[in-house]
């Protein structure tokens, strides 16, 4: 098993090394030369080379990757261009709204998710079951910031039971606190909850029609007991890939979604960052994010093994 | 009175009306269809369908409501909503079909060489991986703002994204023939390898692949709307519905037009694909149907007849 | 019959509602096993053997299926027990293997596990009480180390082993009868014997019926002592074993044993077929539903369905023909049906 985990471990470093290059390249490839584009059109010639050289942008490309990596691997992300502070101190104090938001966000989503997907395969072929599954394709469909919109306009708009945007945070109290977050944790739940749905559906159908589960019903179970403790725990190992891979795209999803509701979280901040070409925080928080992001799948994939006791941890060239 | 020939199958019907058979008996895809269909037609009449020009400008007409008019209202400068609705789609299917028919191209070769050669395997693969990790709306919007806000960009954003997920899917399942026998046997007697990656391989992966494709369609739609939503994206005055959105949020309070109806049509449009690669996933392997209700019975008799025989 | 039987199925018919319309799986099947009594069930594939012992158990989806006819077994028609009823008879007094050692088994759960939840099931005992009950159970079907095995996930057994669970779990509660649908057809062939012979030895131990259904003639020979022959649904031919192989009345059963190599036989022999394919269920007629495939088959057979009769004591068959057929000499020796290449 630990041979596993190192194995896996090992085979994540050319990820983040592709990973850090790619987002160093982004950064540096584009047309224009960002000192300018800072200063704007109207900057002297001397200003610009000043700051180029203070950002060492007129290093070659390959030793500011080197100094900018470097950095990285001590824990230095650089410093914000355009706050006053460091990348580091820019993403962590933006962290827990956008931790409040997921964790709201997917606890929603899975809890609805697995109700509707259980009814689903329980029922399946009826009314319930299709409902389910247009509920599914609806969430799939549906734009995370359109949703929000449409929301807004009906619950804050018209309804006006909540607020349309900003955020409160933990110290002004728990409800304040969640009031805000309600929203756009829907939205984002939304589309969550439409896959996992999905995915416990047909997993759980899957899972009905193997032959285990008619001996179990020979053996003279009930059908709650033959659902729950036989198809279920078998079912549930790909539906908790899937909560696992979903909580990846939910941190990163909430980019659009904390743009729509003016929650001052890490995807506003990119995106600010992003218009406003401060390319240390760019930097820096892609490639946080993406970190965590792979961080969370070998966990997933860890777990997986936990869970299945048929895994057989060979190194074959897998699909 | 019973007739004197064995009872014998009817003859079964050419493969065309067994095609069209299914095809008919398939909701999905055929609502899938009908509704894109539809959005396409919209697009392609629109300089006959529309009486506006998208781009004038006439602040006596600053958001107006729907009316006789103007279909779908006016925005804050004065131009017809509807005209810029259905611009705003022949946008969304050009970028979409775009990246769909570039990424579908570039992902398939890479897919075929990763099943084919071990070597392209771990490059391409590391790429793709690490491609991949990356969320894909915060890689479109890093290539696209930094690029700068044009519709190729737009395109080539989307187009890098989505090459992994469509690179994977074709290299599932060409290993699947790879990993077979008579591959080996192939390769023995000289058989090259374009002719292996073409002749044998590729039949096997154009069924997953075509599904595949059409949810990347589907999504490149969403992404861009998101993208142009965010500012990040088609750039104005150009109509995106993501733009039009944008337009809408500020407005939001005074005119829900500009919100309500680039909204129906992107759902369409993506619900649209999403039951067309649905549809077209049940129609081209049955057996991996939702419909799976006498697929236990149906196999296990299957098995058992394989058995006895 | 000097005992009264211990399981009687009287005109069983189950009707799936199928995407093509409704299908008559088993039709009108009438058959009795009695206390202690091997009785085998043959035919192809798609005859119904399968169907009828998993209706037995009313192991099918009753949203979709309908069963007619009755079936008696202590005393009480199981086909009129509620659902609660019926699950204190499945895997109690009834217990049913099938043919999938591999995946019968639940993959995330010990053998222990699993084998210990039948007994929990239905008996009233503590976990340390069950896990000695289920060694014991491991014990008396044959397998080696029991204590390790108790442990072990399905996968890491082999198959032999696996259907050995499979039966210890059958046993657990000591059922009066034990149904077993093709136990041996997913093993090889050195361990089906070893199977077989565990099935004898813990009949003779537990005192129950077994009902064996299987398409392997050589099986029926080993262990039945009745047999009876399904095609198509119904109950073609049922005899004492030595009678069917002696004198099978059927047709079809003569073309069954017929179709069976025989290591003795010359070496240019070409290999007997039945000519024609099973036909999908629903698609059968109102006539002798054997006809199209009959070698003897004349206007009558093809225009009206003829009733299982009792030919001979204990010896029964569903078939207009068979006087004329056995005075023919068209049994087991080949003459007067064709041999197909």
């Amino acid at each position: 098993m630990t041979k596993y985990i190192v194995q896996r471990v090992l085979s994540l470093v050319p990820v983040l090394i592709v990973v850090a290059v790619v987002v160093f390249l982004l950064i540096h490839l584009s047309p224009g030369d960002p000192a300018s584009v800072i200063l704007g059109d109207e900057a002297s010639e001397e200003s610009v080379a000043e700051l180029r050289s203070r950002l060492g942008l007129d290093l070659p490309l390959y030793r500011q990757f080197f100094v900018w990596f470097g950095g990285v691997v001590t824990g230095d992300l650089g410093d914000s261009i355009f706050m006053d502070m460091s990348v580091t101190e820019a993403f962590f104090s933006r962290l827990q709204p956008t931790l409040s938001l997921a964790v709201l966000a997917q606890t929603i989503a899975v809890g609805i998710a697995l109700l509707l997907g259980i009814a689903a395969a329980r029922r399946r072929g009826t009314l319930t079951d299709q409902a389910v599954m247009g509920f599914s394709l609806l969430g799939i469909s549906v734009p995370s910031f359109l949703l929000g919109l449409f929301l807004i306009l009906l619950f804050a708009v018209k309804l006006k039971w909540l607020p349309v945007a900003g955020y409160a945070p933990i110290s002004s109290g728990l409800w304040n606190h969640l009031r805000y977050l309600i929203l756009p944790a829907m939205v984002l739940g939304f589309m969550q909850a439409a896959l996992i749905a999905r995915m416990t559906r047909s997993s759980l159908i899957e899972a009905l029609g193997e032959p285990y589960i008619k001996t179990a019903r020979a053996k003279g179970l009930k059908p709650g007991v033959v659902t729950y403790k036989h198809a279920l725990r078998n079912a549930f190992i790909p539906i908790l890939t899937v909560i696992g891979e979903t909580f990846g795209t939910l941190i990163t999803g909430a980019s659009v979604v904390e743009s729509v509701f003016n929650v001052p979280g890490i995807g506003q901040l990119i995106v600010s960052s992003i218009q406003r070409r401060d390319f240390a925080v760019i930097q820096g928080s892609i490639l946080l994010i993406t970190v965590t992001y792979v961080l969370l799948n070998l966990a997933i994939d860890l777990l997986y093994g936990l869970l299945d006791p048929r895994v057989k941890l060979n190194g074959g060239r897998g699909r | 009175m019973a007739s004197l020939e064995p009872i014998a199958v009817s003859a079964p019907p050419g493969r065309g009306r067994i095609a069209w058979r299914r095809y008919f008996s398939n909701p999905l895809l055929v609502t899938g269809t009908v509704i894109m269909s539809v959005v396409a037609l919209l697009a392609l009449l629109a300089p006959w369908t529309t009486s506006y020009d998208p781009y004038s400008i006439e602040t006596l007409n600053r958001l107006q409501p729907p009316s006789g008019e103007h279909l779908f209202g006016t925005d804050q400068l004065g131009r017809d909503v509807f005209t810029r609705v259905v611009y705003g789609i022949r946008v969304s299917l050009l970028v979409g079909a775009s990246v769909t028919a570039i990424a579908g191209a570039i992902g398939l070769l890479v897919g075929l060489a990763s099943a084919y050669s071990p070597v392209c395997d771990h490059i391409f693969m590391r790429i793709c991986d690490g491609l991949y990790a990356f969320p894909s709306i915060l890689l479109a919007i890093s290539i696209v703002a930094i690029m700068g806000p044009q519709t190729g960009n737009v395109i080539l954003a989307l187009t890098i994204v989505y090459i992994p997920s469509i690179a994977r899917i074709v290299r599932s399942a060409a290993l699947v023939v790879q990993e077979k026998t008579f591959i080996e046997g192939l390769r023995a007697q000289g058989a090259g390898v374009f002719r292996i990656m073409g002749l044998h391989m590729l039949p096997n992966v154009l069924s997953p692949l075509i599904v595949q494709v059409s949810f990347v369609f589907a999504v490149s739609i969403l992404t861009e709307a998101s993208l142009s939503f965010l500012g990040a994206g088609i750039p104005a005055p150009e109509p995106s519905l993501g733009n039009l959105l944008l337009d809408g949020k500020n407005v939001i309070f005074k005119a829900w037009w500009m919100t309500v109806f680039p909204g129906v049509f992107i759902i369409l449009m993506i619900l649209g694909l999403n039951l067309l690669g649905d549809g077209l996933r049940d129609f081209l392997d049955p057996g991996a149907g939702s419909n799976k209700r006498f697929a236990k019975r149906k196999n296990a008799v299957r098995r058992r007849r394989r058995r006895s025989d | 019959m000097s005992q009264a039987p211990l399981l009687e199925i009287k005109h069983l018919t189950t009707k799936f509602s199928t995407e093509q319309g409704i299908v008559k799986a088993v039709d009108g099947v009438s058959l009795h096993i009695d206390p202690e009594e091997t009785v085998g069930i043959v035919g192809e594939s798609g005859c119904g053997k399968s169907v009828t012992a998993e209706s037995i158990l009313r192991l099918f989806d009753e949203k979709t299926t309908e069963y007619g006819g009755q079936i008696l077994f202590e005393g009480r028609d199981l086909l009129q027990l509620s659902e609660e009823e019926m699950r204190k008879v499945r895997g109690n007094r009834i217990s049913i293997i099938f043919q999938d050692p591999m995946s019968s088994l639940n993959p995330v759960y010990t053998i222990g596990d699993q084998i210990m939840e039948a007994i929990r099931l239905h008996q009233r005992t503590s976990r340390r009480q069950a896990r000695e009950k289920a060694l014991e159970l491991l014990r008396l079907t044959g397998i080696s180390d029991p204590e390790r095995r108790l442990r072990s996930y399905p996968h890491e057994l082999s198959g032999g082993m696996r259907q050995r669970v499979m039966i210890a779990l059958a046993l657990s509660c000591e059922p009066r009868l034990l149904i077993a649908d093709e136990p041996t057809t997913a093993l090889d062939v050195t361990i089906q014997a070893q199977i077989l012979e565990l099935m004898n030895e813990l009949k003779e131990k537990l005192q129950m019926g077994i009902m064996l259904i299987t398409h392997d003639l050589s099986v029926v020979a080993q262990m039945c002592s009745r047999v009876i022959v399904m095609y198509l649904g119904e109950v073609v031919e049922e005899a004492e074993v030595t009678t069917l192989f002696d004198r099978p009345l059927h047709p079809y059963t003569s073309g069954l044993l017929k179709s069976v190599p025989q290591l003795d036989g010359r070496r240019k022999q070409k290999l007997y077929e039945i000519s024609g394919a099973v036909p999908a269920m629903h698609e059968v007629e109102a006539c002798c539903r054997f006809a199209p495939r009959c070698p003897f088959a004349t206007e009558l057979c093809r225009s009206k369905a003829p009733s299982l009769e009792e030919a001979e004591p204990g010896h029964r068959v569903r078939c207009w023909h068979y006087k004329d057929i056995q005075a023919n000499g068209g049994g087991s020796d080949g003459s007067g049906l064709l041999v197909t290449a």
